[in-house]
């Protein structure tokens, strides 16, 4: 891989934790009990700061003299490559569990691999991050077993939230040039590999939660290459608007 | 310039901002007192990536250095090995436990703990062993929250990872 191409791909990886944890903080002062409003929190700050990590080597291994800040904070939405299932709207807190469900199978999945990377760098921020991964996980399941297995009301609305961010599920799994690249030179991880491992284990613990498992049909794309929903943009109008409007601005 | 020895004596009196009874040393958040000639590097390390303490006791380790007449030094922050609580000193743990806090159990490398199963855990306040985890997230990303049911009192325990 040359230096771009490290670049973009750190990018993609940082991305999927700067967005998520920007919506995950959304929750901050606004959880439904006490103990999940400094959940979502703490595991939205989890986020923002394996993002550092990442934006600190990417603005390295450009060598432009730029620093994490400004690469999170000056880039377009077309710019961004996370995967769409973390720039949907939270819903309610069952959709904001069922997201975090589904997205930290497939990321602690990811690091497991990541950690194994022939990159110094990518490697120990893989294993630091994986002991963090597995308290969300462990996190999201719990709360998918109580609402799934809840009430009737908790289990439908649940259901109706896996059913709806279903479609998103597929583009974790999406391989670009820049992920075969990834993969063969030994420093990304090669997704084709943890996709049976992913479904074994989402469809158990859906199974075990007694929500039905929704069809693999046609899914969403378009994150990895900067093809974003309407959603997205809001996102950043929030997120960057102290660096646009004071540029160089230093807290 | 001082002994490497030395460095660890004037760094122990740098506190956790988020826990001061901790020192960082206790925390294991130094990793090494590197000196060549007239330079000295510390070696730092999250104790979790989000930690919003890091630069504060960046600074904190700065400052002291400077107060200790060292102007040659710099700081650098790895995350490679990742901090475990298996670095966290004997003294630390005594000192956890007697401002409130339920230090870490066991070893980082036994999985049930994750699982939310932990030893018996002692409440702090009353010593009892009749504890039950509230949230596996607390006031910090260090801790979790837990209570006791002899004497109904909550307390934090720091995570074991």
């Amino acid at each position: 891989m040359n230096k771009d191409q490290l670049y973009q791909y750190i990018l993609q990886i940082a991305d999927n934790t700067l967005i998520l944890g920007q919506r995950l903080a959304e929750w901050c002062g606004h959880g439904p009990v006490l103990e999940e409003d400094i959940a979502l929190s703490n595991i939205a700050l989890d986020y923002l700061g394996q993002c550092t990590n990442l934006l600190k080597y990417a603005a390295e291994v450009e060598g432009w003299g730029r620093d994490e800040d400004l690469i999170a904070f000056l880039r377009d939405a077309s710019e961004y490559k996370n995967a769409l299932i973390v720039e949907l709207p939270n819903g309610d807190y069952g959709k904001t569990i069922a997201r975090q469900f589904l997205f930290s199978s497939w990321y602690k999945l990811f690091l497991e691999q990541l950690a194994q990377s022939s990159d110094n760098y990518l490697k120990g921020f893989a294993e630091k991050s994986l002991k963090e991964v597995k308290y969300h996980l462990q996190h999201s399941s719990d709360w998918m077993l109580r609402l799934g297995d809840g009430t009737e009301e908790s289990h439908r609305r649940v259901q109706t939230s896996v059913n709806e961010l279903w479609e998103y599920t597929g583009e974790l799994f999406e391989i670009t040039e820049l992920d075969t690249l990834a993969a063969s030179s030994g420093i990304g991880v090669d997704l084709a590999s943890i996709e049976s491992n992913w479904k074994t284990q989402v469809e158990a613990l859906l199974s075990e939660a007694t929500l039905s498992i929704p069809d693999y049909g046609y899914m969403q794309k378009g994150g990895k290459s900067g093809k974003h929903t309407e959603h997205l943009g809001f996102i950043l109008s929030d997120m960057q608007y102290l660096q646009r409007t004071y540029p160089g601005v230093k807290w | 310039m001082k002994t490497a020895e030395e460095i660890w004596k004037i760094l122990e009196e740098v506190e956790d901002p988020e826990i001061p009874v901790l020192s960082v040393v206790d925390l294991g958040i130094i990793r090494e007192v590197n000196i060549d000639g007239e330079k000295l590097e510390v070696v730092i390390t999250p104790t979790y990536s989000g930690c919003p303490a890091m630069r504060t006791i960046e600074k904190d380790i700065e400052e002291i250095l400077q107060e200790n007449f060292i102007a040659n030094y710099s700081i650098r922050t790895v995350l490679s090995p990742p901090w475990t609580t298996d670095w966290m000193s004997e003294n630390g743990r005594m000192k956890l436990y007697q401002c409130g806090i339920a230090p870490p159990q066991g070893k980082s490398t036994d999985k049930g703990l994750l699982m939310g199963k932990t030893r018996d855990l002692n409440c702090p306040q009353c010593g009892s062993t009749d504890t039950e985890m509230i949230s596996q997230f607390g006031s910090t990303a260090c801790k979790s929250l837990y209570k006791c049911n002899q004497c109904l009192e909550p307390f934090d325990y720091f995570k074991c990872i």
